[in-house]
């Protein structure tokens, strides 16, 4: 450490000359590396959808999950109000979150029917369906919902019979690790696939309940077991699931393919 | 290779070891190390900032004023570790995914500015690098090993998903030690991260314990009498 420079001016010039240079360098990489990090968050995205309609391995490079969403999910903006597809959205562009905080094309919850604690739902969403020869296999649903700390966002799996679950799972949360954040165990997505959304009477039936769930129990179907020790986060699981498929969520829409006969 | 160099080296691997004796970083040693391959990228990131942070400071020691070296330190080492924050999220955004929430508290590891304090400022620019490598490899072998303790034991494997740190090539690190192994999920929650810790810590001391006494007998026949 030098002793010959230790004036005030020349200390605060050192400074200033730091601060700049550092900014300069951090302000520039933010720029240039933002294209590269929306699109590994993109394809992250990708990776849920087709992880969680079990199309593909689970093991694809960042490319091939590309080529295989291109290939096998369709996207098509949905107008939840009446459940009609609103094709004057451009899928690829359109962003159902940005939406949502959009006072055009989202509506506030009140209170008492906000019951997932999301504050404002959009008008229009994006849902991913897998076509085979035309027809519907599967449709994977958007859903999001508050659980302990965070906002959990995932995707919720169908088959064409509209109430049977592929594969339920989040691609962003926030939750305790070990407890809440147990959402991601592939032991917990397991216990999903199988499980029955609606009654017979089309009402959303499936809950998630205390304590191991008895096969024999004749509602076991629409049963999940709950986190160990993440009551809260299972909560807000169950919540946004009644939310999404109430009719403040995709009720209509599905109403609406059902009726159509999918 | 000198013996300056040797020496340097050789104390930051294991004479001078960064988590074993200087007992610092300890935020990253117990947090990400729940497998091998965790520890190695923690490590070698660490290892990246330290020797970039050895070497500008070095160059710069001769303009910063005492006074504000601290906070010179301080923007220096977190502008690094911003840039390395955001290449790893752009580059390698699987090991991003892992390691995102702890690249950024490199900023606090104390091991980066205690060697910015205690080295480059003091010495020169090739000394200095020398020395953040040497500093950085020690601390990446620590994580390194309690990861993969932590991982043989709370999982079974070792080095997993390691292709993703660092390419397919190196699939072959990847092994399953035992398979359809049930887990110690203790290993990989916190608590065994200090656990794992404090055994190394005392078998390194054994090591040393020994090493300096090599005729352990007869030291203990001469000091017998107490």
């Amino acid at each position: 450490m030098s002793t010959k420079h230790q004036s005030t001016p020349r200390t605060l010039l050192v400074a200033l000359v730091v601060s700049l240079v550092s900014s300069v360098f951090v302000a520039g990489s933010a720029v240039v590396l933002k294209p590269i990090q929306l699109e590994n968050r993109l394809i992250d995205k990708q990776r849920n959808i087709l992880s969680i309609a079990g199309v593909g391995k689970s093991d694809l490079s960042s490319k091939e999950v590309k080529e295989l969403f291109a290939s096998s999910i369709k996207a098509r903006v949905v107008d939840m109000q009446t459940g009609d597809y609103a094709d004057q959205f451009d899928p690829q562009a359109f962003d159902p979150l940005k939406a949502a905080r959009d006072p055009k094309l989202s509506t506030a919850l009140p209170l008492a029917e906000d019951i997932a604690l999301i504050k404002r739902r959009e008008r229009y969403t994006t849902v991913y369906t897998v076509e085979r020869d035309g027809k519907m296999e599967s449709l994977i649903l958007p859903v999001r919902g508050y659980g302990l700390w965070s906002t959990l966002h995932g995707f919720l799996a169908v088959k064409s019979d509209l109430k049977t679950v592929i594969g339920f799972g989040f691609y962003q949360h926030a939750e305790t690790p070990g407890l809440g954040g147990e959402v991601d165990n592939p032991k917990w997505k397991a216990l999903w696939p199988g499980k029955v959304l609606f009654d017979a009477s089309g009402k959303p039936a499936i809950r998630i309940v205390k304590g191991n769930v008895d096969p024999s129990n004749p509602n076991a179907a629409y049963q999940v077991d709950a986190l160990a020790g993440a009551t809260l986060t299972s909560n807000g699981v169950d919540r946004l699931l009644q939310f999404w498929l109430g009719e403040q969520g995709f009720g209509p829409y599905l109403a609406k393919l059902r009726a159509q006969g999918v | 290779m000198s013996i300056d160099t040797r020496r340097i080296i050789k104390d930051g691997l294991w004479g001078n070891n960064i988590v074993f004796s200087q007992m610092l970083g300890m935020c990253p040693a117990m947090a990400v190390t729940t497998s091998g391959t965790n520890g190695l990228g923690m490590g070698l990131a660490t290892t990246a900032v330290l020797v970039c942070a050895n070497v500008i400071i070095s160059s710069l020691r001769d303009f910063v004023s005492p006074q504000v070296r601290i906070p010179v330190f301080i923007v220096l080492i977190a502008t690094l570790v911003t840039l390395v924050d955001m290449s790893l999220n752009a580059w390698m955004h699987d090991l991003y995914r892992v390691l995102g929430l702890f690249i950024a508290l490199i900023v606090v590891n104390c091991a980066v500015l205690g060697r910015a304090e205690s080295f480059a400022s003091r010495n020169g620019v090739i000394t200095s690098a020398i020395d953040g490598v040497g500093m950085g490899l020690g601390f990446t072998l620590a994580l390194t090993a309690i990861g993969l303790i932590r991982e043989l034991i709370g999982a079974g494997t070792l080095f997993s998903q390691a292709s993703l740190l660092l390419g397919p090539k190196f699939a072959f690190l990847e092994t399953t030690v035992v398979p359809d192994y049930g887990g110690v999920l203790m290993m990989i929650l916190p608590p065994a991260g200090f656990l794992v810790l404090g055994l190394l810590l005392a078998a390194k001391q054994a090591c040393e314990r020994r090493a300096k006494e090599p005729s352990a007998p007869r030291a203990e026949a001469a000091i017998g009498c107490h």
